[in-house]
């Protein structure tokens, strides 16, 4: 057997699933005692190019309550053409169609290989994708100017049966009706008037979706699925090109000291009833763009005096954020509404101030959406990260998928506790379901009105054998995953991954089951722990907690002598782990400091739904150096790796920092690179740049592009990143030249290993 | 209902405050009562009259019976030998009341036994006393009413003596005036009738003769029955006795031939109607010597009875059937009115003469009967005043009428086209005005349009410092400020205040104590000017910005089916390019906005930067907001391409609608906010199709409900829905934003209620019931042409300030009142007029005279902020007969009718009616009293400014609001009622008085219009071809025999029987008839503020009957009395009060 990396970093590639413990412990008791939980990052959609989609359906398990789906684990009778299910431990019958099977006919799904699959459900219509653009139109001409192009751009990206609809909002709000000759009519709303849905769908004269949808059950969809709201982009491209073209910005008059009234909430709530009423449970994204905060009506976040300003940590603190509470309630109603029918809510805010992504947040992050932040429309970050939400596979098909919905199955001895990540509760109760809730939990489902291919959910489980019943050795725990979607072909499919661990005994085979430990996994598993609890929780509060699980499991797997720092030795699988937790604290994920409430929304929301690599960019940024004393390498996250005659690459995920040390600073400034005899320190120059563009090209979204130098206001990003292991405190002393200070009062990773050490190792603690 | 009005008549005695007092002390009774308007009195009244109508019932003890009793043998009688030939009478009678039949049936019946009425008469005199004490008692109108109830009782007992005049004359006193002041003649000679002619003399006359030709022979006793009016009474009693011939069933066809002798009186003058109006003095001396009258008497009769039948009792009898024997019992065939035997009966013209002027010091004497001529009154005036000048430099002036053509030159007062009075002369003292009834009011029309040859009113701009007025009471700057000290101080002439004269404003003062630059300042030299309003008079002290008319149509399947969108759709592609502007302006400054709406609204932008318009729609009605700002009310100039291209659209957008619903006041609503978003004022052109039933605020529902009407709950149906539409209105008056209503319902739409924003807002309404674009497109179009075109002005407040002595207490028009002093209006143009009531708080000083003012606060079209000054000075008097003398009858029954209508919405038509009557009565009487020579009792003086005054009263209580008749559709009332408020005195006396132009014999050639005729049937002729118009209404009737060439000339036919029904335009013919026919027609469409529908009715159509209505000297088609009746029942309410 290969090396714990080696087949972690296989299963990851396989299937999309991480755990934090590749072995697990056999008892209850055992696994409470490992601190970090078994638990799971799980990728349900990771780019399988090399997966060919099966072209029938899933064979499931006969007992009612286990439905599970024949997998590569499961024990089959060739000659009596049964199959044992390895979760129920059911036998069935295969189905006529696998009448040929045999140890040498085998089906896809058998084949180990196939340990995850992709089949394609053949019934039913193909669902036209559907976007709602609800466009924002208190902005300044030029951002408009640049959203109205942005948008007409994205027609271009749609597929021609994607249906479109348009809803813009400023004081009021208006659902534009799309296709009319000679006129162009839209239903005006008053933006301060929230809408049920059976009463907007009266004043826009929709018929009832229940005729919609009976139709399709019976016939295919021949007549096209569109309402004077929602059309066919090939059909009305032009005019709803012209119709942005047309766009202006919101009329009405905006007194001096005061905001523009803009009618979010409701404009949110129509787009929401919108399609509530004429396409349930059909994949659509609803993308709202905006400029500012919501100024009126239900879910305003600030009002529309200019002089006071919108909420920060501060008043939010104090409890002196008025508005935020019933913005947050009616966000939430919205997006429980929209998930529940299974529509994606998009939001991309670009204003300099906050614009309510605290009280939004929900909205994107219980259905899927995406959430984006940026300065202004007319920016590359959001043009790019617009057009990259767009972007298509090898097979033409957008790297989006349509509400899905994500069932675990599980092996009788564990469970499953919850789940953290951009998802709702289905609510399912199964045999495997546990009782202890962690994240979304009490369900063996969830839904996912939008992922994509590295839209990640932390799954948490909980070994419920029992300490006096003993799992035979060489017994395996086995979980399946079953993803069912719209694909963005319209097609619905289901991809299944079926996955196993070893169980091990924690007393006998401690050594093995923190050998198979994943740091990296581990760590961010239970960063987005923290992250949840950071939600809810004090600020202070989390970090103790986080601090307190860092100690234990220090305790449990460190090798130590009581009560001496000195002695203490942490195992290879453990040895990064701490640092994860070192930046982790000071991330702004849990640290609220700096950042505004929008800001930390913002980051949370990525973080909670990114993959396991990503997310660890985000706990850790990564630092490349680049010099005349040698290639490109990564360097220490450390105010020491800060060098006058060192370019620094940084990528924190949002930023993409290249920082010229004072002398390469000077040497630019002089302008050597454009000497012909200084050509290397122009290939120098260009280097990280070439870097960083290779990063922001992929990356989604698109993050913020800083070039800055030694003593440059933007240098504030790397120092307030790097480890403060030289400070104005102890420059000094340390006696060291090398390397920036940094003006904090932080601890430096040397001191928080320190601590850690002193406490782990305490007869006290 | 209006009969009853009439019918009242008596009760009309009790239902007064007076009623009590009035049997008890019928001399003094007149000064007691209370005629007051509406405003005051009515409350008073109108309890005791009902109590009065019921006591029968509720007074079970009742002793006054037998006074009932007199009443009711003589109906009894009369019912009992005619209820089957008066079936109106008898209908009516048993609406109102058939309650008191068992309380007095029998005991009529028994004081029948003991004696016919004249024992009736016995016992009423007796009783007087007991009725005084119970008032109630009097019920005169209910037994005479309720009579046919028990008639037939008693009847035929009765039936003998029913013979005998005797009897009807007795009938006729306890209809009239079953007051104890007859008992006396009753008892004695059985004579009631003695009401109308209390000489003394006629009764004798038919005491002792028992027949009316007596009466002749009295008349023959009196040769000069004119001057000495001793014959006319007679003619009088003798006249309303007409019926009593008739009634007196027994009569033979001679007897009431006899009793016709009226035709005597019309043919006294001996003046062949179709000669030229012959002067009066003509006239006059003609009619002296007696000996042509009773010559003329032979010939007569048979006529004279005729063309009563003709005139009053053609249709049910509705007129006076307690009241009024002759109309109750017109139960005897009646003779169709010989047309040839009218014209000698037109041609009387004492009323007019100037001798009689001078012989009765412009007072003036006449009989009732012929009742004065309107249309010769008003040919005089325009023969005496016409195409004259009139300068307004005298005080108390009274300009000449407004049928008369006169060029107005200020001098000092403004014009008659902006203000008149009701009297140029104000009583002194408030004891006085009482006296005489004459209400004191003047009627406004602040923005009349100034005919082209009088100068427009200047601009006066006094720069940032603004006009300058009086520290205390902020009268502006007038010709009636006294300038003092040299020329440093001016007293007030309103609050009597002296002011300093700001430094830049002074000026010396010349040796006659005006000013130097007296010629040079409009405000010091001039009745009406206009000063710029500084910033100070603006709302926010903003400056005002230009209005904006903002259409909006219905368009709702009914609509759509109708071709109504398209038809506006296409007109407002031109109409738009005729707003109205300010004076020299280039293009106007209205911004226009569309709408288009069924159950919901849709907005359009219509941007001149759109390449195409936009629609928004609003479906959320039940909070209104607008959906846009910008591009909403546009330019019509900028957008011109992108409105043409919307109004292409909006027809065909919805032409396969078949929503039916609509919303109205959330369209109001949306134009409020329109105009507020916009910050300016303006104006909603709402073309709207039916009731609007769907779920929205202002919802209605159909509450027209026939059953009320007659009753006391009446008034309900004028009333508009409580709630939102009040709210709106206060809401529009606020936003300056007006509303005019163009309505095209094919059922009932609740019009008292979708009527109450416009009619609060200084808007119209326009109702084009069953709208079809063939029949109705251009009526329709005029209008609306007529409507978007005309000056108007917004945002408007009217404030009239009055000198110390009397103040404006009560204003009626298309206004709102927030307080008693402010007038708002969110509009006012041209035509829209405002009636004030002034009254007096002190006495006034014949030296200086009264003086009013009246300062209009407005934005132009341009978007100007404007004061329109006007001022009058008027005279004061402690002289009646100065006050009658410079009454202006025109301006009276404009004020009349604008009390009345109001008055309608608080008490029951019946009471109305009743005061209506009572006022007249009243100020008549009163004038005859004071100011008339001494003169026989039964003559009906009249004073010369007021002589057509029962004519257009009694048109006035025949128009549809004050008629309870159930044929008449409960919108048409309302509607006419809203009218009416808003109107000015030319409108109210047109529509009360139509013109009625003969074509068939008229010069085609020249430019003259023929002149006008007496609406009455009698003027039409079977081969005569007619045109009559009342502002509102235009018919073109085509008698029977009219003449194959003029049927040829009009509409190329070779005959009337292949003229298309429903006819509503005339070819376009060129021959001289035709062309002239056009050009008349075409002139009057141009003069009057609406437009008209031209009907074209054939004698004896079906349509005539809508065309009848408006020959308002006959008897109404749905109730109502002629002219002659109304005469006759006014006449004896003088002589009541004068007793």
């Amino acid at each position: 057997m290969a090396t714990f990396p080696e087949f972690i970093s296989q299963n990851e590639e396989r299937d999309g699933v991480r755990f934090s413990w590749n072995v697990w412990p056999s008892s209850r008791l055992e696994a409470t005692r490992m601190v970090v939980p078994v638990a799971a990052l799980v990728t349900p959609l990771r780019e399988r190019p090399d997966l060919p989609p099966i072209q029938y359906e899933p064979v499931l398990c006969s007992r009612a309550t286990c439905r599970a789906v024949l997998n590569p684990l499961c024990q089959v009778d060739y000659r009596a053409k049964l199959w044992a299910c390895n979760f129920c431990y059911q036998r069935n019958q295969f189905p006529p169609t696998y009448a040929g099977i045999s140890e040498v006919n085998q089906p896809a799904e058998l084949l180990p290989q196939f340990s995850t699959i992709e089949y394609v459900v053949q019934r039913g219509p193909q669902m036209p994708l559907i976007f709602l653009y609800v466009v924002d139109t208190c902005m300044e001409d030029d951002d408009l100017q640049a959203l109205k192009e942005s948008l007409q751009m994205s027609l271009s990206l749609l597929p021609p049966t994607a249906l479109v609809g348009l809803i813009t909002f400023g004081r009021m709000v208006q659902v534009h009706e799309l296709g009319c000759e000679g006129i162009s009519k839209s239903y005006v709303f008053r933006g301060t008037k929230d809408l049920s849905a059976k009463q907007l769908q009266e004043m826009l004269g929709l018929t009832k979706p229940s005729a919609a949808q009976g139709a399709r059950g019976q016939q295919a969809p021949q007549q096209p699925l569109s309402n004077r709201f929602l059309q066919p982009v090939q059909k009305i491209d032009m005019n709803l090109t012209d119709l942005l073209g047309e766009l202006q910005r919101d009329p009405w008059p905006v007194t001096q000291g005061k905001r523009p009234l803009r009618s979010l909430g409701v404009a949110m709530s129509i787009a929401v009833g919108l399609l509530e009423c004429t396409f349930p449970n059909t994949g659509a994204r609803i993308m709202t763009f905006i400029g500012g905060p919501a100024t009126q009506g239900p879910g305003m976040v600030v009002g529309d005096e200019l002089k006071t300003p919108i909420r920060s940590w501060h008043d939010i603190e104090k409890d002196n954020a008025k508005y935020m509470k019933k913005a947050t309630k009616h966000y939430e109603a919205l997006a429980s509404r929209a998930s529940s029918n299974g529509h994606i809510m998009d939001v991309y805010a670009c204003a300099l101030d906050q614009t309510g992504l605290l009280e939004m947040k929900c909205c994107s992050n219980h259905t899927g959406g995406y959430m984006v932040m940026a300065d202004s429309f007319n920016t590359s970050l959001f043009k790019q990260t617009f057009q990259r939400v767009f972007t298509k596979d090898v097979q033409g098909a957008f790297k989006m998928a349509f509400a899905a919905t994500l069932e675990i199955k599980t092996s009788r001895e564990i469970k499953v506790s919850g789940a953290i990540g951009p998802c709702v509760s289905l609510n399912a109760k199964g045999p495997c379901v546990s009782e202890n809730e962690i994240g979304t939990g009490g369900t063996c489902q969830w839904k996912m009105c939008g992922l994509d291919q590295s839209t990640t959910l932390a799954l948490y489980f909980e070994v419920v054998n029992q300490h006096n019943a003993p799992i035979p050795q060489g017994g395996r725990g086995a979980l399946q995953f079953v993803t069912q979607y719209q694909h963005s072909s319209g097609q619905r499919r289901i991809r299944v991954t079926t996955t196993a661990r070893n169980w091990a005994d924690a007393q006998t085979q401690i050594q093995t089951i923190a050998a198979s430990f994943d740091q990296e996994a581990a760590a961010i598993l239970m960063a987005r722990l923290a992250v949840q609890r950071a939600e809810s929780e004090e600020g202070p509060d989390v970090l103790r907690w986080l601090d307190r699980q860092l100690i234990r499991l220090c305790q449990k797997f460190g090798d130590y002598h009581k009560d001496d720092p000195n002695s203490f030795r942490f195992s290879e699988t453990f040895s990064l782990y701490p640092q994860f937790m070192f930046h982790l604290r000071r991330s702004p994920f849990l640290q609220v400091f700096n950042n505004s409430p929008d800001e930390s929304s913002y980051y949370r929301h990525q973080f909670i739904r990114h993959d396991l690599t990503q997310a660890l960019i985000m706990v850790q940024p990564v630092l490349y150096a680049y010099s005349f004393n040698g290639p490109p390498e990564p360097v220490l996250l450390d105010s020491s790796s800060i060098l006058p005659d060192r370019i620094l690459l940084m990528d924190t995920f949002f930023q993409i920092l290249i920082y010229h040390g004072e002398m390469v600073a000077q040497w630019r400034k002089a302008g050597y690179q454009e000497m012909s005899e200084y050509e290397n320190f122009r290939h120098l120059l260009q280097a990280p740049v070439d870097d960083a563009q290779e990063l922001l090209h992929t990356r989604f979204p698109m993050p913020r592009y800083i070039d800055t130098e030694h003593g440059g206001s933007q240098a504030r990003f790397l120092l307030s990143k790097v480890n403060p292991s030289q400070t104005h405190n102890n420059m000094y002393t340390w006696g060291q030249e090398s390397g920036a200070p940094i003006l904090t009062d932080d601890v430096s990773l040397q001191v928080f290993m320190d601590h850690l050490k002193k406490l782990a190792v305490s007869s006290a603690a | 209902m209006s009969h009853q009005g009439y019918v009242a008549a008596p009760p009309y005695s009790q239902a007064q405050p007076g009623m009590g007092a009035y049997p008890a002390g019928f001399g003094p009774g007149p000064n007691q009562h209370m005629y007051g308007h509406y405003g005051d009195q009515q409350q008073a009244f109108s309890p005791p009259l009902t109590g009065a109508m019921k006591s029968p019932v509720s007074a079970p003890g009742m002793p006054p019976p037998p006074a009932p009793s007199s009443h009711y043998s003589p109906t009894a009688q009369q019912n009992g030998s005619h209820p089957q030939r008066s079936p109106g009478c008898l209908d009516w009678l048993w609406s109102s009341s058939t309650v008191p039949v068992p309380k007095h049936g029998p005991t009529g019946s028994a004081s029948h036994k003991a004696a016919h009425q004249s024992n009736g008469c016995h016992e009423l005199g007796k009783l007087r006393p007991g009725s005084h004490a119970e008032p109630s008692s009097e019920p005169h109108s209910a037994p005479a009413h309720t009579s046919p109830c028990y008639g037939p009782a008693p009847g035929p007992s009765w039936a003998p003596p029913d013979v005998s005049d005797p009897v009807t004359p007795g009938r006729h006193a306890n209809g009239w005036s079953s007051n104890g002041r007859i008992p006396h003649v009753w008892s004695t000679k059985c004579r009631p009738p003695n009401v109308w002619s209390t000489n003394g003399r006629v009764p004798n006359a038919w005491s002792t003769n028992g027949r009316i030709p007596n009466v002749w022979s009295t008349n023959g006793r009196i040769p000069n029955v004119w001057s000495t009016n001793g014959r006319p009474p007679n003619g009088w009693s003798t006249n309303v006795r007409p019926p009593n011939g008739r009634s007196t069933n027994g009569w033979p066809p001679n007897g009431r031939s006899t009793n016709g002798w009226p035709p005597n009186v019309w043919s006294t003058n001996g003046r062949p109607y179709a000669g030229p109006p012959a002067p009066g003095a003509g006239g006059y001396q003609q009619l002296g010597p007696g000996p042509n009258s009773p010559s003329g008497y032979p010939q007569q009769p048979g006529q004279f009875s005729g063309q009563m039948a003709g005139g009053q009792m053609a249709g049910p009898q509705h007129g006076f059937p307690g009241a009024f024997p002759g109309a109750a019992m017109a139960g005897p065939p009646q003779k169709k009115l010989d047309p040839d035997s009218i014209p000698s009966t037109v041609s009387i013209r004492h009323p007019t003469s100037p001798h009689m002027h001078n012989l009765c010091h412009t007072l003036f004497l006449s009989y009732v009967f012929p009742p004065v001529l309107l249309t010769q009154v008003i040919e005089d005036d325009q023969a005496k005043r016409g195409g004259q000048i009139y300068a307004t430099n005298i005080r108390g002036q009274v300009p000449p009428l407004v049928t008369t053509n006169f060029t107005v030159k200020d001098q000092g007062n403004a014009s008659p086209r902006f203000m008149r009075c009701t009297t140029y002369t104000v009583p002194c003292t408030a004891d006085l005005a009482k006296q005489c009834q004459v209400p004191l009011a003047t009627i406004i029309k602040p923005l009349a349009i100034v005919p082209k040859d009088e100068t427009p009113l200047y601009v006066v701009n006094h720069g940032e410092t603004g006009p300058i007025r009086c520290n205390r009471c902020k009268a502006y700057m007038c010709p009636y400020m006294q300038f003092i000290d040299g020329g440093r101080r001016y007293q007030c002439a309103f609050c009597n205040c002296v002011n300093e004269v700001p430094a830049f404003y002074f000026q010396h003062l010349d040796h006659m104590g005006r000013r130097m630059d007296f010629y040079e300042r409009p405000e010091l030299s001039l009745g009406s000017y206009e000063f710029t309003a500084t910033l100070d008079y603006c709302k926010n002290n903003k400056p005002a910005s230009p209005p904006a008319y903002i259409f909006m149509i219905d368009v709702s399947f009914t609509n759509i089916k109708s071709g109504l969108v398209r038809l506006v759709c296409d007109e407002l592609k031109t109409l738009l390019d005729k707003l109205p502007r300010e004076d020299g302006a280039e293009c106007s400054a209205v911004k226009v906005g569309f709408v288009t709406y069924n159950k919901i609204l849709h907005f359009y932008n219509v941007k001149s930067a759109l390449a195409q318009p936009q629609m928004m729609v609003v479906s959320d009605t039940a909070e209104m907001f607008l959906p846009l700002l910008d591009g909403f009310l546009v330019s019509y100039p900028e957008s011109r391409a992108v409105i043409h291209n919307l109004l292409d659209q909006i027809p065909d957008m919805f032409a396969d609608t078949n929503e039916s619903e609509t919303v109205f006041a959330p369209v109001i609503q949306a134009g409020v906010e329109a105009l507020k978003a916009a910050e300016c004022s303006g104006k909603l052109f709402i073309f709207h199709s039916s009731i609007p039933t769907a779920e929205a605020p202002g919802k209605l529902k159909n509450r027209d409900d026939k059953k009320l009407v007659n009753t006391d709950k009446e008034k309900t149906l004028f009333h508009p829905v409580k709630g939102v539409y009040e709210q709106l209105s206060k809401e529009c008056v606020a936003q300056g934003c007006s509303v005019d209503l163009f309505l095209f319902p094919s059922q009932y739409l609740d019009m008292a209620t979708m009527g109450h924003v416009p009619g609060h807002t200084g808007g119209s309404v326009y109702k084009y019931s069953n709208f079809q674009v063939e029949t109705d497109g251009e009526h329709f179009l005029r209008d609306l042409r007529k409507d978007v075109e005309k000056p108007i002005g917004f945002d408007a407040i009217m404030r009239v300030r009055t000198s110390t002595g009397f103040r404006a207490t009560d204003f009626f028009g298309a206004v709102y009142m927030n307080n008693t002093t402010d007038v708002e209006m969110a509009a006012v143009d041209c035509d829209k007029a405002v009636t004030v009531e002034l009254k007096h708080d002190d006495t006034l000083s014949e030296e200086t005279g009264a003086f009013i003012q009246c300062a209009l606060l407005y934005t132009t079209v341009g978007g100007q902020r404007r004061l329109r000054i006007h001022n009058l000075s008027l005279n004061c008097s402690l002289q009646l007969l100065e006050l009658f003398k410079s009454c202006e009858t025109d301006s009276l029954i404009n004020f009349f009718a604008k009390t009345a209508y109001r008055a309608i919405l608080n008490q029951p038509l019946k009471s109305v009616r009743e005061i209506l009557v009572n006022q007249t009565a009243h100020m008549l009487a009163c004038y005859r009293k004071n100011c008339s020579s001494p003169s026989a009792a039964s003559q009906l003086i009249l004073p010369d400014t007021m002589k057509v005054f029962p004519v257009y009263m009694n048109s006035l209580m025949k128009t549809a609001p004050l008629v309870g008749s159930t044929e008449l559709s409960t919108d048409e009332r309302a509607h006419q009622r809203l009218a009416v408020m808003a109107m000015g005195v030319e409108d109210t006396q047109r529509l009360l008085y139509p013109h009625l132009i003969p074509l068939h014999n008229m010069e085609v050639d020249g430019s003259e219009v023929p002149a006008p005729l007496r609406c009455s049937e009698e003027r039409l002729s079977e081969g005569g071809v007619f045109l009559l118009e009342n502002g509102h209404s235009l018919f073109l009737w085509l008698g029977q025999a009219c003449p194959p060439d003029v049927i040829q000339g009009l509409f190329n036919l070779p005959s009337l029987a292949h003229l298309q029904p429903n006819l509503s335009t005339l070819p376009d013919l060129d021959n001289p008839l035709s062309r002239k026919v056009r050009s008349i027609i075409n002139s009057l469409q141009e003069q009057r503020p609406n437009s008209m529908k031209l009907h074209i009715v054939r004698h004896k159509d079906k349509q005539e009957m809508l065309f009848r209505q408006f020959l308002v000297e006959d008897k109404g088609l749905y109730g109502g009395a002629s002219y002659m009746d109304f005469l006759c029942y006014v006449h004896r309410e003088i002589r009541q009060l004068l007793n």
